[in-house]
């Protein structure tokens, strides 16, 4: 019993004071990716006119389309690689530090150079009032790497403490308020998800992690898997990545919830 | 007939297939069954579409691997598990892939659940799309027999997959396994490669092992390509691999302590495991080490100063890792279920080919990075770890002693590198090698991953095998469940910690 308590006593208090402050994030952190028009060889007048499409052509998973040129990157299929950054002669494209990538719209999940960037906005005053302060999870994990599970279940560590925010994961959907997918949904799974939602009681929330959830990922092409959680289920809260950060995740349920800012 | 027939060669090298001589049906299984007894392993086993077979065993004392192959005339042939269980899930695999019939199987059922790659020739003469984890499962019958059915989704942030339990009251008699729900069919999307996704998709096996994976699939580029990497460059990548070894056994060791209901060990190691994830995470952007890598040498090199900065960052992650994790062998109510759980013994152990740390807690002196060496393995070599047991503390054990050989490991390249300037950032690989098989073979934090890539007559993939560690030892979950009771089920799972994707692909 000592040794336990030596050892308490030697390990610390490890909670991270996050929302107050942010925890470190390395340097070379590939966040959200940002546009300037102002370098693109395309649109900066520097080169001859829309000629150059290195980044698109590069990029694994077609997230990267030109709209007169400029790139248009859908953050929904971004595997936030960093071949586009480096294969751009220019420096038009750049990974910033910025962890906030979550958002309420499928659409919202742009980066153009031109439209601000649409962060989730939080729920109607009615879900407020039901979830705002407790919102239960249930997580299933549809098909995909387990690196998005790898960080979802790290919030619930003692760093990120996500029972502070009154988030916790539960083990069945009949003690859920919503459904948390990780995965492209597989053909496999996707009766036991549309069983799992189903079982879920009315209101509920979905929320998409990960670029699997959210476009199929890297197995986009797949005949084997259906492109993503809303191809089964609606989706209330995309979060991208590949995995996206724990932070990442954090701050989009938190976002949801009304609880930052 | 001898096993001579088979070609011997090293791990990661390219043989041009012409090189491997055909054996007839029966010679190649005569070769595989009577290899296995001899104390060879089968580490692949596989079809392709013009129905040849093929097999690798590995010599591990000799740190020699030996591939053969046979035309089939017709889409079947006899099966090799009732003499060699080691084929088991490969026969109904390529059953699966290829509606080749393994006559006289055992066991016949899918193992993934998808439909035949070869359209019109299903093994099970299936017309309808399969629907996933329906098939025939051993039963037990009998007075006060019970069945228990769990899954695919689990109470947790787990992987999806289903268990059934025959149960005499809370006493298991057999645990039966059914997978497939993560299939995302990975190997079929790799023929007619290398494209731009076949990397991604090799770190995404099995997110968790996105080292041992992608380094795999690099190696098998590399060496069909012809191009050595800098003997610095494969240090880090050493370097990668362990750091991951280290964040997964440590999440492990603190899983396996919360699944006792010993509360400071998992909290702690829950904590820990991060400390590991970010030191990844410092070199490359990713905690996963997505895209450290890269075909040919590193996308992300460690660089001198770098490498001094870590030094004392790991050091103190290693202080707080032990001082977690020494706590369990002092707690009479851990070792209390750690020791009574989960047996399976070195036969068993043997015979249905367990790797990794699974095979090593059972006695068995496995590890790729010995018997063989890779990358900086050679020059650097690891001890191999071992238990005894076989049981949920000795897979614990081995985890903790494979921890302080990796951090051993971890700071002598860190000063190492710290010393060396960085290699030239590699060039785009030249075209690979036409009508040529590489086998590469890692060792990653579970165990041996095996990537096996064949080439068409333009260098392209014309089949890409992946074995993931959790392939040979899913049925050791299975056996270590036998006459345990239930509610052991979560401890000994956690044990082995598998992968569902990795086996799904």
């Amino acid at each position: 019993m000592i040794h336990i308590l030596l050892s308490r006593l030697r390990q610390g208090h490890r909670t991270i004071p996050y929302p107050k402050s942010l925890p470190a994030l390395p340097e070379i952190f590939r966040g959200r990716p940002v546009v300037d028009a102002s370098k693109c060889a395309n649109t900066s007048g520097a080169g001859s006119e829309n000629s150059c499409q290195l980044c698109a052509d590069v990029c694994p998973t077609e997230a990267i389309t030109l709209h007169n040129g400029l790139p248009h990157i859908d953050l929904g299929r971004c595997l936030f690689c960093p071949e586009c950054e480096a294969a751009c002669p220019s420096g038009a494209i750049k990974y910033s530090n910025e962890h906030s990538l979550a958002v309420r719209g499928r659409d919202d999940l742009v980066v153009d150079g031109k439209t601000e960037y649409r962060l989730a906005r939080q729920l109607d005053a009615e879900l407020m009032r039901v979830f705002g302060r407790s919102l239960k999870l249930r997580v299933v994990s549809a098909g995909g790497c387990n690196g998005c599970e790898v960080d979802v279940n790290v919030l619930q560590t003692i760093t990120w403490d996500l029972g502070r925010f009154g988030i916790s994961y539960v083990a069945s959907p009949r003690h859920a308020d919503g459904l948390l997918i990780c995965g492209p949904v597989t053909a496999n799974m996707e009766e036991a998800l549309r069983i799992t939602y189903d079982a879920i009681p009315a209101p509920k929330l979905v929320i998409a992690v990960g670029a699997c959830a959210i476009s199929g990922g890297p197995f986009y092409q797949q005949t084997e898997q259906r492109g993503g959680a809303a191809s089964v289920v609606p989706v209330d809260l995309f979060i991208p990545g590949c995995p996206p950060h724990p932070l990442t995740i954090l701050d989009g349920l938190l976002r949801l919830l009304g609880k930052l800012g | 007939m001898n096993k001579s027939e088979f070609v011997p060669f090293n791990n990661g090298q390219t043989l041009a297939l012409s090189d491997i001589p055909e054996s007839s049906l029966d010679e190649f299984c005569k070769a595989i069954i009577q290899g296995v007894h001899g104390g060879l392993r089968l580490v692949c086993f596989c079809a392709d579409a013009d129905l040849r077979l093929f097999a690798v065993l590995a010599e591990d004392a000799a740190g020699q691997l030996r591939v053969g192959w046979t035309q089939l005339s017709q889409a079947s042939y006899p099966s090799i598990t009732p003499h060699c269980v080691q084929a088991n899930l490969f026969e109904r695999e390529i059953a699966e892939q290829f509606g080749i019939v393994p006559e006289g199987h055992p066991w016949f059922k899918p193992v993934r659940f998808h439909t035949s790659w070869v359209e019109g020739r299903d093994a099970w003469g299936r017309t309808s799309i399969p629907e996933p984890a329906v098939m025939d499962y051993f039963t037990v019958r009998g007075e006060e027999i019970h069945e228990v059915a769990v899954g695919p989704v689990h109470a947790g942030v787990i992987e999806p997959g289903h268990f059934r339990f025959q149960c005499h009251g809370e006493t298991v008699l057999h645990l039966e396994i059914a997978l497939g729900f993560q299939h995302r069919g990975i190997e079929r999307t790799m023929v007619g490669g290398p494209h731009l996704l076949s990397f991604k998709h090799a770190e995404t096996v099995s997110g968790d092992a996105t080292i041992a994976h992608g380094w795999a699939y690099c190696r098998v580029l590399e060496s069909l390509a012809g191009v050595q990497v800098p003997p610095r460059s494969e240090w880090v990548r050493g370097v990668a691999l362990e750091l991951e070894r280290m964040a997964n056994h440590v999440g492990d060791l603190g899983a396996m302590a919360g699944d006792v209901g010993f509360l400071p060990t998992a909290s702690f190691c829950g904590r820990i495991r991060g400390d590991w994830l970010n030191l990844s995470a410092a070199v490359c952007g990713s905690r996963l080490g997505r895209d450290w890598l890269k075909p040919g040498g590193l996308r992300f090199d460690l660089e001198p100063e770098l490498a001094k900065l870590l030094l004392p960052r790991m050091a103190k992650a290693w202080t707080d890792t032990r001082d977690a994790i020494e706590l369990l062998w002092g707690a009479a109510s851990v070792m209390n279920r750690f020791e009574a759980a989960g047996h399976v013994d070195e036969a068993q152990a043997r015979e249905i080919g367990l790797v990794g740390v699974a095979a090593r807690a059972s006695g068995i002196s496995l590890d790729v990075r010995k018997d063989h060496p890779f990358g900086p393995y050679a020059d650097h070599p690891v001890m191999v770890s071992l238990a005894e047991s076989g049981n949920v503390h000795s897979r614990a054990w081995v985890r903790w002693l494979e921890l302080a050989e990796s951090y051993r490991f971890l700071t002598e390249a860190l000063e190492g590198l710290a010393l060396a300037p960085c290699d030239p950032v590699p060039e785009a690989l030249p075209p690979l090698a036409p009508s040529s098989v590489c086998v590469a073979l890692t060792e990653g934090w579970r165990g041996e991953v095996l990537h096996l890539a064949m080439t068409d007559s333009e260098g392209r993939f014309s089949r890409y095998k992946i074995v993931d560690p959790s392939f040979h030892n899913w049925f050791g979950v299975a056996l270590a469940m036998r006459g345990e009771q239930i509610s052991d089920f979560p401890i000994c799972n956690k044990s082995f910690n598998l992968s569902y994707c990795g086996h799904d692909l």
